[in-house]
């Protein structure tokens, strides 16, 4: 039987074209095969990337810190419920630093007598604008909006802006 | 039952395959401790419960009102250690006794697969307590990931699920501990044993004439059965002895001073304190990996013999190498934290290359010292060579993963253990 089948495919393809009926379709199951591979692939792909970690555009969350007076220049407040430190600068301007270390993620702490903030992790430091002062971490602390209305601080905490240095631009002011 | 049991084994066995020291029984041992890692595992699920706000609850309620709740657990606990450096030894054991040759190679790389399927069971089952230990450890782990090139921060918020840990972490957590991972560790390990069969049982040096073949019921089985006796007894001694930690329940506003990475990332934590995380978590250990995994493949010119460290020049070259590895990883770590730190000494360069390419330049040429002066000189075979290499991988990585545990305290500053 075998013999019988070879010897047929044989004769059915002759020519340039070599490619046989059987051979076809042994091509076919494989493409065919490759196809539902990758579907499945981007299946599981999509089921994983498309449920965690969705930015829902929720509308901005505030979270109210208090008036613009009672926080003095150069001060640090914490809110641990919002996860930031308001930090007012020299120049009067605020910022809402994360608390998240920028190097692996661990909590900043603000050191009022060293003027600093010093992750217990790897001593990374930063200063009260959230620029470095000590590597192992290279980027600047990460920063929620300010908006300033009525005499009020309020704090975004819906938006997380990362970035790798501070700057003047990223600092709200009392109008 | 016992026709099953000795289903598993081969009628014959040669006598010298049962010498304590051919494999220690390792393999065996690490089988047995995955079983009861299963049978203990699905017994904690019964009352533990994967949400940020009941987790930690859940593992309380355990040890204070369930009876034998802390022995299981800590037997879950010790078993993983357990099995985890079990696991280690018994491929240190395959590689020094050279079981990794010619039908075999498939059988290493499943090894390795194997491996490092253990470190990410354990390292899935460290976040579950959800205390103080585990959040910031994982916290800390993870972060590294995000350090990768191409799509690091993104396949680092996929298994996070988000920026930081949450109740997404928690779940994809807790399935890939109790679900994917023991599914596939045991599918895997299954298989792992049946190569061994089919590659004729353990690997043993040329035949001798004087070497018999012996029935594997009573000498093979009881010899099991006595190496399982004795690991059961000090691992419940252990659990007995010795609570699994659990501290004070998760807050994210605080973190742990220090925050150490789970104990067998240590080394490469270690690693991160002198490194870039470019460097340090992913081209340093993937070079590691590819190397081990290249190790059956290279073309050596004659075949292992079987004996450990392969000749009384291969164990010289090794013992050496050793003592060569300790040392410059030891100077290394000493001179990087106290003598000069690249990234402050040269504060206007980008940090990979201060704390990247300089410091590996220097070590390359230290490592390229004792090639020309030592290794060289020796006239190694290629084998023993590359024995040579996994030596000082081993040995160096075994310095910094004992350095990360007990010489860092607080704020991560190197210290005596009696003082952290």
């Amino acid at each position: 039987m075998s013999g019988y089948l070879k010897n047929s495919v044989k004769t059915e393809t002759p020519g340039v074209n070599s490619l046989s009926r059987r051979g076809f379709f042994g091509m076919a199951w494989k493409g065919l095969g490759i196809l539902v591979g990758l579907e499945t692939l981007g299946m599981i792909t999509a089921y994983f990337f498309s449920g965690k970690n969705k930015n829902t555009g929720a509308p901005r969350q505030l979270l109210e810190a208090g008036p613009v007076d009672s926080f003095g220049l150069n001060s640090v407040s914490a809110f641990m419920g919002g996860r930031f430190y308001l930090a007012r600068q020299q120049d009067g301007g605020f910022i809402a630093l994360s608390l998240r270390c920028t190097h692996l993620g661990c909590s900043v702490s603000w050191e009022a007598d060293k003027n600093r903030f010093i992750c217990p992790c790897h001593s990374s430091a930063f200063d009260i604008s959230g620029e470095v002062l000590n590597p192992p971490a290279a980027r600047a602390l990460s920063y929620y909006p300010v908006l300033i209305e009525n005499g009020l601080v309020k704090v975004d905490i819906g938006t997380l802006k990362e970035r790798t240095r501070s700057g003047k631009d990223q600092l709200s002011y009392a109008p | 039952m016992r026709s099953i049991f000795l289903h598993l084994h081969p009628v014959k066995v040669s006598e010298s395959a049962l010498k304590l020291d051919r494999t220690f029984g390792l393999g065996g041992m690490a089988a047995i401790l995955i079983v009861i890692q299963i049978f203990t595992g699905i017994m904690l699920r019964f009352y533990y419960v994967p949400s940020p706000a009941s987790a930690y609850d859940s593992i309380v309620y355990l040890k204070e009102h369930v009876l034998f709740g802390p022995f299981i657990r800590n037997i879950h606990y010790w078993s993983g250690v357990f099995l985890l450096l079990i696991a280690f030894l018994h491929f240190l054991r395959v590689f020094f006794t050279g079981a990794y040759r010619g039908v075999r190679k498939i059988n290493w790389l499943f090894g390795l697969f194997l491996l490092l399927l253990i470190v990410f069971s354990n390292f899935t089952g460290y976040l579950l307590p959800w205390d103080q230990l585990a959040y910031w450890a994982i916290t800390v782990s993870t972060n590294i990931i995000g350090y990768l090139p191409l799509g690091g921060t993104a396949l680092h918020e996929m298994i996070v699920g988000g920026k930081e840990l949450n109740a997404g972490t928690l779940q994809n957590f807790f399935t890939f501990h109790t679900a994917l991972f023991p599914l596939l560790l045991l599918t895997l390990v299954i298989y792992h044993f049946w190569r061994v069969r089919k590659a004729g049982g353990v690997f043993l040096p040329q035949k001798s004439e004087k070497d018999e073949m012996v029935p594997v019921m009573p000498n093979l089985v009881f010899r099991e059965f006595i190496v399982a006796l004795l690991l059961l007894a000090v691992l419940f001694t252990s659990a007995a002895l010795f609570d699994a930690p659990l501290l004070e329940k998760a807050n994210p506003a605080y973190s742990m001073n220090p925050t150490k990475a789970p104990w067998y990332f240590a080394g490469v934590q270690e690693l991160l304190m002198h490194f870039h995380p470019f460097f340090a978590a992913f081209l340093i250990p993937l070079a590691v990996i590819i190397f081990l995994a290249w190790i059956p493949f290279m073309k050596f010119g004659q075949e292992h013999n079987g004996h450990w460290f392969i000749s009384d020049l291969g164990k010289q070259s090794s013992t050496v190498t050793a003592l060569f590895a300790v040392l410059v990883t030891l100077s290394g770590i000493l001179f990087n934290a106290w003598v000069v730190n690249f990234e402050i000494l040269i504060p206007g360069i980008p940090a990979i290359i201060s704390n990247g390419i300089i410091p590996l330049i220097i070590l390359t040429v230290f490592m390229m010292g004792f090639y020309l002066f030592y290794l060289k000189k020796l006239a190694l075979t290629k084998a023993e060579f590359v024995q040579a290499v996994f030596v000082f991988i081993i040995a160096a990585f075994i310095v910094l993963t004992l350095t990360g545990i007990f010489f860092r305290g607080k704020d991560m500053e190197l210290s005596f253990p009696w003082k952290i």
